[in-house]
């Protein structure tokens, strides 16, 4: 069981160092994924999401501290890593996705320049030609071939092109044939369609799905948007203030969601199979300059009680799935522990 | 559309402005200062002074004057520089090549002074060496030309010489005379580094660096403080944009993503504060070339406007403004090739 797994993160905390006072963006996040497997992060705007994404590759702004916890990839210790031992890691064994493909290509170079510089610098088998002839030959094969897999229209083309010069679900599928062109173990998914129309969403996702099961790639998807975890995840972790209140598989948590705040955002969700009306969860994220006592999300809790403005819940496993909340605390709910 | 044809069609609006241009620069030199005086002098016959007027136009309606003058600018017959003693298109021929020579070598010492120096300020921002970086550039723009020219004299000319006895650096002139002469120096271009490359002659080479050395640290200083803040602060911008993370994210070694992928983003501001530079410069900088006696556009222009010598003002005018439109136009060509979002 321990063998299957390639990413191991373990009460992770980061926190920013800002003009405004120290902000806690993880306040101890612990997950694993599974080899092959996709596994969901969803959580509001600022719940650490992209942090913990950024965290595991060890590309946090110079700001952020990681103060403690335990990345551990394929059975290495990340956080202990000299950065040069990091760089080999970054590229050949975890790659990433991001939200904005308009952002994130550099806006001066054209397509096939900046795929040759990944390849160049990550791909073994091209580092092994010495010819450079033949390494230009092979930079353009594995490029062209990777945007034929992605279903990239007339590929030829468009790594003669600049950015700007693509199509939003184009630049993404160029992400997704970068990402995957390197064969990694790991791809962190930030956001990937989230700034995608929703036709392109679907296919983008398809086509990230497919490559996924074809390469036994692990994913990790960074959403807010948990129809786009229903589809694509087996499990799911719900983030919220710097933590994950609540893991699973999909079917559980969608089907019966333990944490108050997981059963809000199952509440907000549309759903076309039961006329439900959507509810919104009351109140906002709170300040993780400032963060509450207790329980963060007992402000907005309905079910909340006296207990959880002052003791932080523990993680509980409940048949195997994971929760944070004094409802399900046999000892704290009965006030037993102090 | 294709940059040559973006290009051809720039050059066809520069004939505009050239012809704005000179019908500007002509009301304000025929109303403003007296075109017959380049050509009288106290010792002039009075009775002779219709006739002048007569013979170089002067008596005609402006509207007539403008004419000849456009014709005699597109003849290349632009009249008599007084102050240079020869026709105007003999001293431009003779002045300008040393502003150029001046400028390109002050624009050299600036790039790769001012770049390297932003681009390690952003690299270590709020570190000893920014701060460093930034004190210096601040100098830079704060000290006064005059100050800087007379103090550099001082030392390289002067002080290392009487203290340490070390060779001094020439601090007037382009070149020296007597050593042309020895060597055999011949012109050809006006260009004193290029003509002695030209015929293999080293020594006058060095010579003419040796004499460009001073005035164009001069120059330099200035705008080194402008290119350093403005690589820095571009480049920092660009570091923090989300395709530097991709670009680390992918592993990319550091050299590679602040060479490349960084630098070429952040230079784009860059080019264009020294494209206007270099057309400011090739102007002639007067100040610099009046301390260092260095016989540029500066110098020639600052002596035509003391004497009010109105041709050479005339003739200099529009020089500065093609250099200054052309050197535009080369700008927002290298900006279309940087930045490949750019339509035009």
């Amino acid at each position: 069981m321990v063998l299957s797994r390639i990413l191991e993160v373990a009460d992770l905390k980061v926190e920013f160092r800002t003009y405004r006072g120290v902000v806690k963006a993880l306040n101890g996040v612990s997950f694993n994924v599974d080899k092959g497997e996709v596994f969901g992060l969803a959580g509001e705007t600022g719940s650490g999401k992209s942090v913990t994404g950024l965290a595991i590759q060890r590309l946090l702004p110079g700001n952020a501290v990681i103060v403690e916890g335990r990345i551990v990839f394929d059975g290495r210790d990340l956080l202990s890593l000299k950065e040069d031992e990091m760089n080999k890691i970054r590229g050949k064994e975890i790659t990433a996705v991001f939200q904005d493909p308009h952002t994130y290509l550099n806006p001066v170079f054209t397509m096939r320049e900046q795929f040759r510089d990944i390849l160049l610098t990550n791909d073994r088998e091209i580092a092994s030609i010495k010819d450079k002839r033949e390494i230009e030959k092979a930079v353009h094969d594995r490029i062209i071939q990777m945007l034929t897999e992605v279903q990239m229209p007339a590929p030829e083309r468009v790594i003669k092109m600049y950015p700007h010069e693509l199509s939003g679900g184009m630049k993404q599928r160029m992400m997704l044939a970068m990402a995957f062109s390197l064969r990694p173990k790991l791809i962190i998914a930030d956001e990937p369609t989230t700034a995608l129309d929703v036709t392109i969403q679907a296919q983008v996702l398809e086509l990230m799905k497919s490559l996924q099961k074809k390469y036994g790639t692990s994913v990790i998807l960074i959403t807010h948007d948990l129809g786009v975890i229903a589809e694509t995840c087996s499990r799911i972790g719900v983030m919220y203030a710097g933590r994950i209140v609540e893991t699973g598989t999909v079917d559980s948590v969608y089907s019966e969601p333990l944490h108050p705040y997981t059963q809000g955002l199952m509440r907000a969700l549309p759903r076309a199979d039961k006329d439900l009306k959507v509810e919104s969860i009351g109140g906002s994220v709170p300040d993780l300059v400032d963060l509450p006592t207790g329980c963060p999300f007992h402000p907005r809790c309905s079910r909340a009680m006296e207990i959880c403005r002052k003791i932080n819940p523990r993680t509980l496993n409940i048949d195997g799935r994971i929760v944070e909340c004094h409802l399900y605390d046999g000892e704290t709910s009965r006030g037993r522990v102090a | 559309m294709k940059l040559y044809e973006y290009a051809a069609r720039r050059m066809a609006l520069l004939v505009f402005v050239l012809l704005g241009v000179t019908l500007l620069t002509f009301i304000l030199s025929r109303v403003l200062l007296d075109p017959l005086a380049a050509y009288v002098t106290e010792k002039t016959n009075p009775n002779a002074i219709p006739a002048i007027k007569r013979m170089h136009g002067f008596d005609r309606p402006p509207w007539e004057q403008y004419f000849f003058y456009l014709r005699d600018l597109f003849t290349l017959d632009l009249g008599w520089s007084k102050v240079g003693h020869m026709s105007i298109v003999d001293a431009i021929a003779t002045y300008f090549p040393a502003t150029a020579e001046l400028t390109i070598v002050a624009i050299i010492i600036t790039l790769l002074v001012g770049i390297p120096l932003g681009v390690v300020s952003a690299l270590k921002n709020n570190q000893l060496a920014d701060h460093a970086s930034r004190v210096f550039s601040l100098i830079g723009i704060s000290i006064p030309v005059f100050w800087l020219g007379l103090s550099l004299q001082y030392f390289f000319t002067y002080w290392i010489k009487m203290a340490y006895g070390l060779p001094a650096l020439p601090s007037t002139g382009r070149y020296d005379p007597v050593l042309a002469i020895n060597t055999g120096f011949k012109k050809i271009t006006g260009f004193i580094m290029l003509d002695s490359l030209i015929q293999g002659n080293l020594i006058m080479a060095g010579d003419a660096l040796a004499h460009l050395i001073l005035p164009a640290i001069t120059l330099a200083f200035l705008n080194i403080g402008v290119i350093t803040r403005l690589t820095r602060s571009s480049m920092l911008e660009v570091l923090r944009q989300d395709y530097v993370t991709m670009a680390k994210a992918y592993g990319l070694p550091q050299r590679l993503v602040i060479y490349k992928y960084a630098l070429k983003n952040a230079l784009i501001p860059v080019v264009s504060a020294t494209g206007l530079m270099f057309g400011g410069l090739l102007g002639g900088a007067i100040m610099t070339e009046s301390i260092f006696a260095f016989p540029g556009m500066g110098w020639l222009s600052y002596r035509a406007i003391v004497y009010n010598d109105s041709n050479t003002v005339l003739a200099y005018v529009v020089v500065a403004s093609i250099i200054y439109v052309v050197v535009n136009l080369v700008v927002d060509i290298v900006y279309a090739w940087l930045d490949p979002r750019i339509k035009y």
